[in-house]
């Protein structure tokens, strides 16, 4: 029972990290910093995972946290820094939407999250309740990430962070096959090469990665 | 081999048939081989159908194949409902491929119909022998599809396009009311065989759900008013013969789809429900008819009619399902009886007319009445088997069409035996519209043959047109001869439909075939009976001692004199009585109503050289007042959404997030 405890603690701690991290991506406003908190989020996950993986018993975890840790902690972030660097943007500030809204829609996102899966899942497993609220809160901030951002590079990294909330919610329920995850982790890796093309193109085309070229390119009005 | 297969095989013929007429599309003797092979397989069809009609329909045969959805494989079934309406599809395909061997030959792009005409009768032979939903629903779409290729065959032509968009939009429509009826009746459980639909019990609100989604769904495609409105674009702009198919047979087995589930799948009926079949079948009959009426396109006209006997047909079943829900089993035979005695009939001179529209339109390259006339002198032979539809279709003795018209007025006269108020009412109300009905056909048809084949010729082509080939003829003499067969001996008809009344109502008509002198003895012989054998040996004898009483007594002195003009002395064709002309009477009476007709006179004042003009103005209600509408909130709401497909990246990610949080929210709040 102590050890139950203990264990619950730890992960919710983990979990409760996550969020907060997301919390942090949401007022960066360059994108160096942007890049570290994202690492620093995937960090976090593979421990979170990695946890669960020792108190689940369930050594097949233990690849998922590499996986997320070599990946997303590791390769992406390092990836994304150079191409920031390559397309000369690393001054850039953007912001779409003032910081105040956005914390504030935030911390709206986190209680309706916490709301509705607590009563939802009034009958399941405390640790798993738990962790898929605070999955879910993962999941709508990295979609507020990315509809508040206007460059690509932070919208690819709002994208990461919601994948990230998806890898939480997988882990916290016992029983997740492997392939369901090593699949999960290798789509991500394509759609990373997929919009890492696509920024370049963008890049080459309009001089800029700000997606806001694209549609003065349609003739539109914003 | 069982029926069924049988009847599934001649289907694969028909298939095959349209994939060789895809293979063969440009060669020569195409037309020549797939008409013979469809004629070949829809004979056999037919044949095996009439089998087994006469036969013992107790038994229905079942098979099922392997294909379709995995949990329930494709069911297809031959009861006594479906074999007889596998008689109408079947024989309509086979006259209309004896037609096509000769008319197919006039047609510019034959592989635009080849492959499809086929296809077509396969799909509608597929639709009456499915026996589970799916393969209904499929069977249905593929047959819609099929007719919808042959209406664009002509796609060059004006206005053969908008006929074909409107027909595909009503067929998604009926298909859409269709499905929903089907996944009322499967309910939760959502099994689509329709053994354990008819085995299901189904609440009253289904029930009325069900058919009031089956009178959109088999109704718009029947032609049921309003939902009419493609019927005179899309049937007319097919080539003939398919034409004749379409009026003669697809609504045929729309006319099945509604029997099939409102009288088979959904059981006992509430009296009520019959109030909306019955009205909705006296307002089409009266409406159809005087659009009819209206119109000078001999094509557009048929297919108007066809509506108006449409109208006839559903106002029998909805007679018979106010007996049935009263339990007055003999009478809701009859009506059901006299319902498939006019579906019979109708394919019989809808397809003669049509094809002998076809050939009026091969001789002379018009379908415009008032530049035809006077046919009768150059096309002897169609315009006697046309005149034999006209007085069929005009429900004149001794022919087809008095017999099941005559049945049907049988039931309307029994309703004062039915207890509810509202139907004594209705259906008397009914009968008078339906009677209305039958006089302006027969004052339609008497307008179009006429106009068409009597008088003198308004135009150069109908003054040089010439007979049609053997081909034609032939399809258009047995469809004319069964039209006199049906009327002369009806006994034989009716008893061979008691099985399938048997089946689908638990009572049937007495059995005809004993009466003396072949006559027909609907319910008891002091109340009423009709002998179309001795009416028609009076007619015969009557009007032969007319002709050697004139020949041998009237005075044989000869004397010539101008003709008597009507005190109209222009000589000139166009001078004579037009289908305007006729039709004007009955546009005075009924269309100031119906039609908000006016006719405005344009008379100029004395000492001007202008010509006097009459200009009538004529609108149709139902589509300025129902589809117009409905057309323009559609382009109303398609043009304020047409701002969503040019939205920045980041909006449309709000939107998809904006949606998800309103999801959860909801979920929060109510869950």
């Amino acid at each position: 029972m102590q050890m139950h405890s203990l264990s619950f603690d730890v992960s919710h701690t983990l979990a409760g990290g996550l969020v907060l991290i997301s919390f942090m991506m949401l007022y960066q406003d360059r994108l160096y910093s942007l890049l570290n908190v994202f690492a620093l989020h995937a960090l976090v996950l593979a421990l979170s995972v990695a946890w669960q993986a020792f108190v689940q018993d369930a050594p097949h975890l233990y690849i998922t946290a590499t996986i997320a840790l070599v990946f997303k902690a590791i390769i992406i972030p390092v990836a994304l820094h150079r191409i920031v660097k390559q397309l000369g943007i690393h001054r850039d500030i953007e912001s779409a939407v003032g910081i105040g809204p956005t914390m504030l829609a935030g911390m709206a996102l986190v209680a309706l999250s916490m709301v509705l899966m607590l009563r939802v899942t009034a009958e399941a497993d405390p640790l798993a309740r738990e962790d898929l609220a605070f999955a879910l809160s993962v999941v709508l901030l990295g979609l507020l990430v990315m509809v508040t951002r206007r460059n690509a590079v932070s919208q690819v990294v709002g994208f990461m962070s919601l994948e990230n909330g998806l890898v939480l919610a997988a882990t916290g329920a016992k029983g997740m096959p492997l392939v369901v995850e090593i699949s999960v982790a290798f789509s991500i890796l394509i759609a990373f090469i997929v919009i890492g093309i696509f920024l370049f193109r963008i890049r080459e085309r309009f001089d800029s990665v700000d997606v806001s070229a694209l549609d003065d390119y349609r003739g539109e009005r914003r | 081999m069982s029926a069924v297969v049988l009847q599934m095989l001649c289907v694969a013929g028909m298939l095959g048939s349209a994939v060789l007429a895809i293979v063969l599309s440009r060669s020569t003797i195409a037309t020549a081989i797939i008409y013979s092979a469809t004629l070949a397989a829809s004979a056999i069809a037919l044949i095996g159908s009439i089998h087994w009609l006469l036969g013992d329909t107790t038994n229905a045969t079942d098979l099922t194949l392997p294909i379709g959805l995995p949990w329930l494989g494709a069911h297809f079934r031959l009861d006594g409902l479906a074999s007889f309406f596998l008689v109408v599809v079947n024989l309509g395909g086979t006259s209309a491929s004896l037609y096509g061997l000769g008319y197919g030959h006039h047609e510019e792009a034959p592989q635009r119909v080849l492959p499809f005409f086929p296809a077509f009768l396969a799909g509608m032979n597929l639709v009456v022998l499915a026996g589970d939903a799916f393969s209904y629903l499929l069977c249905w779409e593929f047959m819609s599809l099929a007719s919808w290729a042959l209406v664009m065959a002509h796609h060059r032509e004006p206005g053969n396009a908008k006929a074909g968009y409107v027909y595909l939009v009503m067929a998604s429509f009926g298909t859409l009311a269709l499905l929903l009826a089907f996944g009322l009746l499967a309910g939760p459980a959502g099994d689509y065989e329709f053994a354990a639909i008819r085995a299901a019990q189904h609440t009253p609100y289904v029930a009325t759900l069900v058919l009031i989604l089956m009178l959109l769904g088999a109704g718009s495609k029947a032609g049921l008013v309003p939902l009419h409105v493609w019927l005179p674009l899309a049937h007319p702009a097919a080539p003939s013969h398919v034409s004749a198919l379409m009026s003669g047979v697809m609504t045929k087995v729309a006319i099945y789809g509604f029997i099939r589930v409102v009288f088979d799948l959904l059981g006992q009926p509430s009296w009520w429900a019959s109030v909306i079949v019955l009205s909705l079948g006296g307002i089409t009959a009266v409406m159809g008819i005087l659009y009819a009426m209206m119109e000078k396109d001999l094509k557009r006209l048929l297919a108007y009619s066809t509506i108006e006997n449409i109208g006839v047909i559903f106002a029998s079943l909805g007679l018979a399902l106010a007996f049935q829900a009263n339990g007055l089993k003999l009478l809701a035979a009859l009506a059901f009886a006299a319902a498939l005695f006019h579906v019979l009939n109708h394919s019989f001179f809808k397809s003669l007319l049509f094809f002998g529209a076809g050939a009026v339109l091969i001789a002379t390259g018009e379908r415009d009445m008032d530049k035809l006339g006077g046919l009768i002198h150059r096309m002897p032979f169609t315009s006697f088997a046309v005149l034999v539809g006209c007085v069929s279709i005009s429900a004149l003795p001794p022919f087809n069409g008095f017999v099941s018209e005559w049945l049907m007025f049988q039931a309307v006269l029994q309703s004062p035996e039915l207890p509810q108020w509202a139907l004594k009412i209705t259906v008397p109300a009914v009968g008078a519209l339906l009677a209305l009905a039958a006089a302006l056909a027969a004052a339609c048809f008497v307008k179009a043959y006429g106009v068409t084949f009597l008088g003198r010729p308004r135009s150069v082509a109908a003054e040089t047109a010439e007979e049609v080939d053997h081909y034609s003829l032939s399809a258009m003499f047995i469809l004319a001869a069964l039209c006199l067969l049906a009327g002369i001996l009806p006994g034989l008809v009716i008893d061979a439909l008691s099985p399938i009344t048997l089946q689908i109502l638990g009572g049937r008509m007495p059995i005809q075939i004993n009466e003396p002198w072949l006559s027909i003895v609907p319910i008891a012989e002091s109340r009423s009976s009709y002998n179309g054998l001795l009416v028609m040996v009076f007619i015969a004898i009557s009007a032969s001692f007319a002709v050697v009483f004139i020949h041998r007594f009237a005075s044989h002195a000869l004397r010539r004199g101008p003709a008597w003009g009507c005190g109209f002395s222009d000589p000139t064709p166009a001078a004579q009585y037009s289908g305007g002309s006729f039709a004007q009477p009955i546009r005075r009476v009924f269309g100031t109503l119906v039609f908000h007709a006016r006719d405005h006179v344009e008379m100029p004042a004395p000492g001007d050289i202008r010509p006097a003009r009459l200009r009538i103005e004529s609108h149709d209600l139902i589509w300025e007042g129902m589809y117009e509408p409905i057309a323009g909130v559609v382009g109303f709401a398609a043009d304020k959404l047409n701002r969503l497909q040019f939205l920045t990246i980041r909006r449309y990610l709000s939107l998809v997030f904006a949606t998800l949080v309103t999801l959860l929210l909801v979920l929060a709040i109510w869950s």
